[in-house]
């Protein structure tokens, strides 16, 4: 049976993890290598490094980065951050990532999605959205990190992007990043039902019974999380096991 | 021992050859006819669509080549995909080392995504592919088209339907899911095809 996946997420500034994480197994919890095979070794199914890295320069340090990562790890990973151009995702590609997500630069130019389903495969375009619920009860598209707010909603988005090639969606609800009080279970039970790709659920996971309403009520594919599993609140073992317990099929 | 991994335009090559470097064996990516033939251990691996990859094969001759190899071959993903008799995708010949025919996964259940993607479990496991690996250990897979159970099925993996997640036939061994990218057990099957 295909089980539901478990994706933390490590943000990277020049080479570097970003959320402070405080591991005493680690020798440098600020070396993405190593909490990455710290992961991979805990029995997350996937994971997702994103670039937060602002100078173009700085990019060669991700490609570096990317090789070392996938010389260690034995299991997938998706990277993002900055990605514009099919040269942009070839290098990555060759440095072993397995997927690229992507976010306000297919917005801005849906176009490239079709072209990099075209020339890598559906399997490794991630579209990330940044989603926020305003007051007239409909969610919307957010861009540049969910500073910049657009006029399109959210599952017209998806949809076109689903139609364009995107193999997998990121949604991330920023009206529940940060709060770890529960995924954001009606837009993501909506995309999921909508569309044919699957859905990872970002922002608000605290708990482990957030996780469990989100593969259910919220019908998620695979779930993401970064500071609760940097600090400790949710180890994933456990989490797994207690998934496991309420019948939700895990990798264990 | 010489491990060559078959160079062609369907990738990501670079996942199976730093799989091969955890393992402490560095191997060769090539497309040369002779490098391939004098391998002892041969990977096909794969992503992507049938008919591209076929033709590409074709018209460098290297269709014929395979067919003909005679030291282990592993075919990964698409790979295997492509030495199956035929695949629905785009109506594709394949080199029809084994004998199953490939097709698309179709459902009428919306909460059933397609492609699989995700880790999903192996069964009916035969063959020294799988010493050492228990039945329904999980495996990585991402895949829209699956090979349908035949008398070459050496694992069993079940979406929508029972489908092989691996064949053999002979000196040829498929897998349909990534080893490169399944953590252990991914490695065991690695190391158990390199010890064949």
């Amino acid at each position: 049976m295909l089980t539901k996946r478990i994706i933390p997420c490590l943000d990277i500034k020049d080479g570097r993890t970003v959320k402070g994480v405080n591991f005493e197994q680690l020798r440098d919890a600020g070396d993405p290598i190593e909490l990455a095979a710290f992961y991979a070794n805990q029995g997350a199914d996937e994971l997702v490094f994103l670039d937060i890295t602002a100078t173009v320069e700085k990019r060669k340090t991700l490609s570096e980065l990317v090789n070392k990562i996938a010389h260690k790890i034995n299991i997938p990973f998706t990277v993002g951050g900055g990605i514009q151009t099919e040269e942009d995702v070839s290098i990555l590609l060759q440095n072993g990532a397995d997927k690229i997500s992507i976010n306000t630069a297919a917005f801005q130019n849906p176009d490239i999605i079709n072209r990099f389903a075209k020339n890598f495969g559906s399997q490794c375009v991630v579209l990330a959205i940044d989603t926020k619920l305003e007051a007239d009860g409909n969610w919307y598209v957010y861009l540049k990190g969910g500073r910049e707010k657009t006029n399109t909603l959210t599952m017209d988005w998806a949809k076109k992007a689903v139609d364009l090639g995107v193999g997998e969606i990121l949604l991330t609800s920023m009206n529940h990043d940060g709060t770890k009080q529960g995924f954001a279970l009606d837009i993501t039970a909506a995309l999921s039902s909508a569309l044919a790709v699957p859905i990872i659920a970002s922002g608000g996971g605290g708990n482990e019974a957030h996780f469990y309403d989100v593969f259910t009520t919220g019908k998620a594919d695979a779930a993401l999380a970064a500071s609760i599993f940097h600090y400790k609140e949710v180890a994933i073992p456990h989490l797994k096991k207690y998934l496991n317990e309420k019948g939700i099929a895990v990798r264990i | 021992m010489k491990t060559v991994i078959i160079k062609y335009n369907a990738g990501n090559i670079q996942s199976v050859l730093y799989a091969l470097e955890r393992l402490g064996v560095s191997a060769m990516v090539t497309d040369s006819i002779e490098e391939i033939n004098t391998a002892d251990k041969v990977i096909f691996p794969g992503v992507g669509e049938a008919s591209t990859a076929m033709q590409y094969l074709r018209e460098r001759n290297l269709d014929e080549l395979i067919k003909n190899l005679k030291q282990p071959v592993l075919g990964i993903c698409l790979g295997m995909q492509l030495m199956c008799m035929h695949s629905t995708e785009n109506n594709t010949s394949c080199l029809g080392i084994f004998e199953e025919h490939v097709k698309q996964f179709e459902t009428k259940e919306p909460a059933i995504k397609i492609p699989q993607i995700g880790w999903n479990t192996i069964t009916a496991l035969k063959t020294p592919l799988f010493k050492g690996i228990a039945e329904n250990s999980f495996a990585y897979f991402v895949h829209g088209y699956y090979a349908a159970k035949g008398k070459h099925t050496i694992a069993t993996t079940h979406y929508i339907q029972d489908y092989s997640s691996a064949l053999q036939k002979d000196n040829f061994y498929g897998v349909q899911f990534h080893p490169e990218k399944s953590a252990k057990a991914g490695e065991q099957i690695i190391q158990n095809f390199l010890a064949l």
